[in-house]
């Protein structure tokens, strides 16, 4: 089989790649994640004194230089499409295809900020009269490409060969599941063969950390960092920041298949729905999400039943957590109580810009090893939720349909469906 | 494949609001500038609407910092341009694509902050009370790139999806050759595409000026500026355009303004006239045959030269227009912007066949057919 009901090519999956806080290569990272283990830590790239939240799944493993949220990204971008592109096969500098890269939205950091201000020399007050004096000089060049929007996608794409104009994206929290979203729609259009579809973040930093915990938006649970993100538990009290990429090489599948490649699975479904209601809260009738999970499964020719396991945003925190489970609740009806949905977030937190992609990466390998990965953390059940979280432990089941769920700031839905193989 | 058409147009920049003022500015000498507010760098400051018209609530406009603010108003233009403003279960299912960088920063906070760094007994403590005591809760959620687009969806109601493109120049074309292809291709109907930028902000102005890119002397035309050593001038604005295929337009009785033919977008290693040939090449790919060019062309010394010599090469003819010189440079609106105007001089049958280039200040280059909507 080529084509879906539809018509429309089928998108096959041929190469994946991943990078955590808890494990760098697919590998390592599965082998964490079904044995439950955290990755979130007590920060020590910078000084937490003064702070709200002092903990988050940072990737400390991995050196940059200079470190910064792009050169970072970059990095754990390279590293996951690397893993990728060399698990499917195809050319590693040459790649024959289109690049979708999700990436956080950068600008320039205070160490940065700091250099120029001091190159100014002003003993005085500093502006950004002094600062803008001190870029004159022509010093500071390289940070012009270092702190543009572009740069990451720019860097990876030449790398791999990407053909054609890198789309670096953004769509807050559910940005990873939107890069493989453009893929499939272009792999569709017949436009490309073969897409490498990417989210990365590394922007664990003193101000990005700050801005979420001035929106209250962050768990403050610090004292037990590895317990602290509780997705779906009665004593959420928020996310913790986590850092991650993931990278899934993307093709036609009958060019994957006439190439002999090794087909991992299916991207079946693609859904998504906006919501106008806030600019951080979902409709309180929760019908965007529900649309969005809906639009995914039609797209993908499944009904509600075909479901084996959802895996869940479930961020850990109060609003999202609630809302999810009524959207899911929505859609799956008296079966939701049974259906297995679990959190990956439990263990390497939200990877905000990446997690879309990172828990695409982790819906694939449930199908491949028929495992599920647990919701750890999950000790005092919220009754107004009542869900099967895979509490804590992983459970071998056999999964031929997974949906994974990403929502984010600005009305952001986006909902994805991976199947073994097409119905 | 099918046929996609501009129904809708929203600009507002130096040179005022709607697609008249455009079209009157695109003869004038000299676009609107201020050469004082942030001497020695000229930008272009918009003329400041009146944001009620298209922002209703006042607790909406004061969750948004001036780029998502311009950006809603354009949206708002767009809309009631393509007649969908008042349609709400049209714009329920319209999507968005919104070509975007970030947000303004708290000028004043970062200035103390720096200031009070330099004689800090433990700078990361410092840095971390200030931040934690000085930031407004609320500036993260104006600087987010992807809140433009969420600012449309709470204030027009488009709510199909929204997603949003970042990367400078490149990611103003790839918004509307994604939009375009989507459409073409059957996958959706119809689109609000753009973006919007705030040239009147010090962060803007730096990062440009690290890389050695800004005009310091007052405006000159960009094909006047390589020989002076070359540099842009950053303008302020906004441009969304409704997008839809030509069945959708026909079907809801709307106008269409012009077809949007094909649309290219590339990358590559930049060499010594390297970016005049892929222009060549991609013009070549679209079939152009302009009479009417409008270029996104920065001011950049290099790149400049080399945009207005395959110009002369492949279009002789046709009449040229630098965008920047109207509107200056707006970054990822710029694109939008070019074919807003294009879109618009076709409507008025006062040109037939339209160019629109995209040559990035530092990097892609891109191109946009537009044609009769015939």
């Amino acid at each position: 089989m080529a084509h879906d009901k539809q018509g429309r090519p089928l998108v096959a999956v041929t190469g994946i790649g991943v990078v955590t806080s808890i494990g760098q290569g697919k590998d390592d990272t599965w082998a964490a994640l079904t044995a439950g283990k955290s990755g979130i830590h007590r920060i020590n790239r910078f000084p937490v004194d003064g702070l709200r939240t002092t903990i988050a799944g940072t990737i400390d493993n991995v050196q940059v230089d200079p470190f910064c949220a792009p050169m970072l990204s970059e990095r754990l971008a390279v590293l996951a499409a690397e893993e990728a592109v060399g698990q499917s096969g195809l050319a590693t500098a040459d790649f024959p295809g289109a690049l979708f890269i999700a990436v956080p939205p950068v600008e320039m950091e205070w160490p940065q900020r700091e250099a120029l201000a001091k190159a100014s020399g002003q003993q005085g007050d500093v502006t950004y009269a002094d600062v803008l004096k001190a870029a004159s000089e022509g010093r500071f060049k390289a940070w012009h490409d270092l702190f543009i929007f572009g740069t990451v996608a720019d860097r990876v794409a030449d790398k791999f060969g990407t053909k054609g104009s890198p789309i670096s994206l953004s769509t807050a929290c559910s940005s990873g599941a939107t890069a493989i979203q453009l893929g499939v729609e272009a792999i569709r259009r017949g436009e490309t063969d073969a897409a490498l579809c990417i989210g990365t973040d590394g922007s664990v930093n003193p101000e990005s950390l700050i801005r979420f915990s001035l929106l209250s938006a962050l768990s403050t649970q610090n004292d037990n960092p590895d317990a602290a993100s509780k997705p779906f538990s009665k004593n959420r009290d928020g996310f913790v920041m986590g850092e991650g990429g993931a990278a899934l090489v993307l093709e036609n599948a009958e060019s994957a298949k006439a190439r002999g490649a090794t087909i991992l699975g299916y991207v079946l479904g693609c859904g998504e729905k906006g919501d106008g209601f806030h600019r951080t809260r979902s409709s309180p009738d929760g019908a965007p999400g529900i649309a969005a999970i809906r639009d995914a499964l039609s797209d993908a020719g499944l009904s509600p039943d075909d479901i084996g396991y959802i895996n869940a945003h479930g961020t850990s925190t109060p609003e999202n957590d609630k809302m999810e489970a009524m959207s899911c609740t929505a859609v799956f009806g008296e079966r939701m109580a049974s259906l297995p949905i679990s959190s990956n977030k439990s263990m390497i937190g939200h990877t905000l810009t990446a997690a879309g992609a990172v828990e695409a990466v982790m819906s694939l390998l449930t199908i491949a090893t028929g495992r599920i990965p647990p919701t750890i953390n999950y000790n005092v059940p919220d009754p107004a939720i009542p869900l099967d979280v895979v509490p804590n432990v992983a459970r071998d089941a056999s999964v031929n349909y997974v949906l994974s769920n990403s929502f984010g700031f600005g009305g952001q839905n986006t909902c994805l469906v991976f199947g073994a193989e097409p119905k | 494949m099918r046929d996609v058409v501009v129904t809708g147009i929203g600009l507002i920049s130096c040179a005022g609001e709607g697609v008249d003022a455009h079209l009157a500015a695109l003869t004038t000498s000299s676009p609107r500038t201020d050469l004082e507010t942030f001497a020695p760098y000229p930008v272009h400051p918009v003329a400041a609407p009146d944001y009620d018209k298209q922002i209703a609530k006042k607790s909406d406009q004061r969750q948004m910092e001036p780029w998502q603010k311009l950006g809603c108003y354009a949206a708002g233009l767009a809309l009631e341009s393509a007649g969908v403003k008042e349609d709400a279960a049209l714009k329920s299912r319209m999507h968005l694509i919104v070509a975007a960088g970030g947000g303004e920063r708290d000028y004043a906070v970062d200035g103390q902050i720096l200031t009070g760094l330099r004689g800090a007994e433990n700078p990361g403590v410092f840095l971390n009370e200030r931040l934690m005591g000085d930031l407004r809760p609320t500036l993260f959620l104006a600087q987010l790139s992807n809140l433009l687009a969420g600012n449309i969806s709470i204030v027009h109601g488009v709510t199909g999806a929204s997603r949003t493109f970042m990367g400078e120049e490149s990611s103003g074309v790839d918004a509307l050759r994604v939009a375009q292809s989507r459409i073409a291709s059957g996958q959706n109907d119809i689109f609000l595409v753009g973006g919007a930028y705030n040239a009147e902000r010090p962060d803007a102005l730096l990062i440009y000026e690290m890389g050695g890119f800004l005009w310091k002397k007052p405006h000159r035309p960009v094909w006047d500026r390589p020989a002076d050593g070359g540099g842009l001038i950053l303008g302020s604005g906004a441009c969304f355009l409704v997008l839809e295929s030509r069945e959708h337009a026909a079907t809801r009785g709307a106008t269409a303004l012009a077809s949007v033919t094909g649309i290219t977008s590339d990358r590559h290693r930049r060499g010594p006239g390297s970016v005049g040939k892929k222009l060549q090449a991609q013009a070549a790919a679209l079939g152009a045959k302009p009479d009417v060019v409008l270029s996104g062309a920065t001011g950049v010394k290099g790149i400049t030269e080399d945009e207005q010599a395959a110009l002369k090469d492949f279009a002789p003819n046709a009449a040229v227009y630098a965008t920047a010189d109207v509107i200056g440079h707006t970054m990822e609106a710029q694109a939008p912007a070019g074919v807003a105007i294009a879109a618009a001089l076709i409507a008025k049958g006062q040109a037939s066949d339209a160019l629109v280039t995209s040559i990035g200040h530092w990097r892609g280059e891109g191109a946009v057919r537009l044609t009769k909507a015939g």
